[in-house]
């Protein structure tokens, strides 16, 4: 264990985290896929892969294609689902010693409750991140994310269902991402995770074709920061959940621009593929610009913008 | 386990315009690398090149703790990486992917192409543990020809060119030494060759390890992006593979 720098400690609802920092949902496995690259303990918080109620195969191959400063992914919730969580990858991670966060996904508002049902039974799980957001499968995900009705719906039910900190994953593809903050803000929510990828599409020129099976897909990497700096600086100014912001966080600079503009936690996403110590590295970079601005306290800047 | 490291050029071989070989050498002493293994290579730089390239394991040299890698041009990526001068570092996230597993007492090995690449240290690995073994390789002419010495070395070398200006003019699988008894085939290359080697060992009854290449963003398991479609449902190349048994995949 490296030393713990109490500057850096944030709560969201029940969770305390050391630091600000955790990994996002489908980058960083269940966290035992890292700790040959870095002491997972030295993080806030890890978010596992998205968790559904049965067995998803995903998409078919190809399912990524490289873009400037980003890339685009079609996996589609591929997992075991949620029994083989419970009963196998949980004993795997139970142990981690930090915010183990299960992201839960789901087709129909029935699916999102069992999974958490089931989440909420593991001692060792603080918190799940609901991904009402994700654009690569054809049924549920963002469709709930989109639609403010959908969202409160959702979040509802989850929220009679699950007793520990319930996180809400949103986004960017919306009209106004204000809208579904506040709407599922107002059914219960803990806290919200922003963003989830942009939709988008790749075109290979030579071969005229799609280069995702899917056709389109959801982009991640620097490309994307501008747009999740912009959502999260918005929801911050008009709710009064602790937010945590994601989307294109490649060292301890993007992450504390986060913080500035509102965000209490963040998640490193696609930066996990690149350098598979990075998470670890912006830790110790946050620490290193409070030292460098005589920071008392993190909080001390979170939504000076 | 495995490592995010630097290494350092010591050599950088031009084979073709399009085709090179990398000598990296490790600071520290080297892990245990199986043959079949890759690493994934960091690009920097450039804006358009934002992911790690996989790149198949050539050669090792475990008492010089130094690895080739046979890089063939293919995008941004490795055009900027054929650049790189001796002297400068590499961040190489190292060894990844199962390797080949290994078989018998006489075996084939199949190479077409660039993606003979992984053949090489094979080859030195079934030497060392006395497995006899030929080597097959199909390339398009004698200038795409490469480490022809090593093999040699190592293995009974046979050649297949389109050209015909170097062994048998015409493609590997019309190659007499596909003929002969042997108990298992590892096979790397363009895809329907190994399909059609895939096929010669069904007929031979015998098991056939091909070596697959795909798309991938982290290389370690993580992002789900390089599946394959198996017998037992979609498996990451990256870690299940590169190396599969041909009987398992689907598309074999």
């Amino acid at each position: 264990m490296n030393n713990i720098d109490k500057r850096l400690e944030v709560t969201i609802k029940d969770m305390v985290l050391r630091n600000p920092v955790m990994t996002a949902s489908g980058t960083f496995g269940y966290g035992y896929d890292y700790e040959d690259f870095m002491n997972l303990e030295s993080l806030g918080g890890i978010v596992v892969k998205a968790t559904t109620g049965a067995n998803r195969e995903g998409n078919a191959y190809p399912r990524m294609a490289e873009t400037s400063s980003g890339m685009l992914n079609a996996v589609g919730l591929q997992n075991k689902g949620v029994d083989y969580f419970c009963n196998t990858l949980y004993n795997k991670i139970k142990d981690i010693n930090t915010n183990m966060i299960v992201n839960v996904s789901g087709s129909s508002i029935e699916e999102y409750v069992e999974v958490a049902e089931k989440i909420n039974e593991l001692k060792n799980i603080p918190g799940i991140e609901l991904n009402i957001s994700c654009p690569n499968v054809k049924q549920g995900g963002m469709a709930f994310g989109t639609d403010p009705k959908m969202a409160a719906e959702v979040v509802k039910a989850v929220r009679r269902a699950y007793n520990k900190t319930l996180i809400v994953k949103l986004s960017p593809n919306v009209t106004s991402i204000v809208e579904i903050a506040k709407a599922v803000e107002g059914e219960g929510a803990d806290s919200l995770s922003l963003i989830n990828t942009l939709f988008g599409m790749a075109v290979d020129a030579e071969k005229r074709q799609p280069l995702l099976s899917t056709v389109t897909g959801g982009l991640s990497g620097p490309a994307v920061k501008p747009v999740a700096l912009r959502c999260v600086w918005q929801v911050a100014k008009q709710t009064k959940l602790p937010l945590i912001g994601i989307g294109g966080i490649m060292n301890a600079t993007d992450a504390i621009e986060f913080i500035l503009v509102g965000a209490t936690a963040i998640e490193v996403g696609t930066a996990n593929f690149i350098n598979p110590a990075i998470s670890q590295e912006i830790v110790y970079g946050i620490s290193e610009y409070l030292d460098r601005h005589n920071i008392k306290n993190i909080s001390d800047i979170r939504g000076i913008i | 386990m495995r490592y995010c490291k630097d290494f350092i050029v010591v050599e950088n071989e031009t084979i073709t315009s399009t085709l090179f070989i990398l000598k990296l050498q490790y600071p520290e002493t080297l892990p245990e690398i199986k043959a079949g293994q890759f690493v994934e290579i960091l690009v920097e730089g450039n804006k358009d090149v934002f992911l790690r390239r996989p790149i198949s394991i050539h050669d090792v040299d475990i008492e010089r703790n130094q690895i080739s890698l046979l890089v063939q041009i293919v995008g941004k990526g490795t055009d900027q990486l054929s650049n790189i001068k001796i002297g400068d570092t590499l961040n190489l996230i190292f060894p990844l992917g199962n390797g080949f597993t290994i078989v018998g007492k006489r075996v084939l090995l199949v190479g077409g192409g660039c993606g003979a690449a992984p053949l090489l240290y094979l080859a030195r690995v079934l030497k060392q543990r006395q497995i006899k073994s030929d080597i097959l390789i199909g390339c398009k002419d004698v200038n795409h020809l490469f480490s022809k010495k090593e093999y040699e070395s190592l293995s009974n070398l046979h050649i297949a060119t389109e050209d015909g200006s170097c062994g048998l003019k015409g493609l590997v699988t019309s190659h007499k030494i596909m003929e002969e008894d042997f108990d298992a085939i590892y096979c790397c290359g363009p895809t329907p060759m190994m399909k059609a080697i895939s096929k010669h060992a069904k007929q031979k009854n015998i098991p056939c390890y091909v070596s697959l290449e795909h798309k991938m963003a982290c290389g370690f398991g993580v992002c789900l992006c390089c599946v394959v479609e198996t017998n037992i449902g979609n498996k990451r190349t990256c870690v299940t593979g590169p190396i599969f048994l041909s009987s398992d995949l689907k598309d074999f």
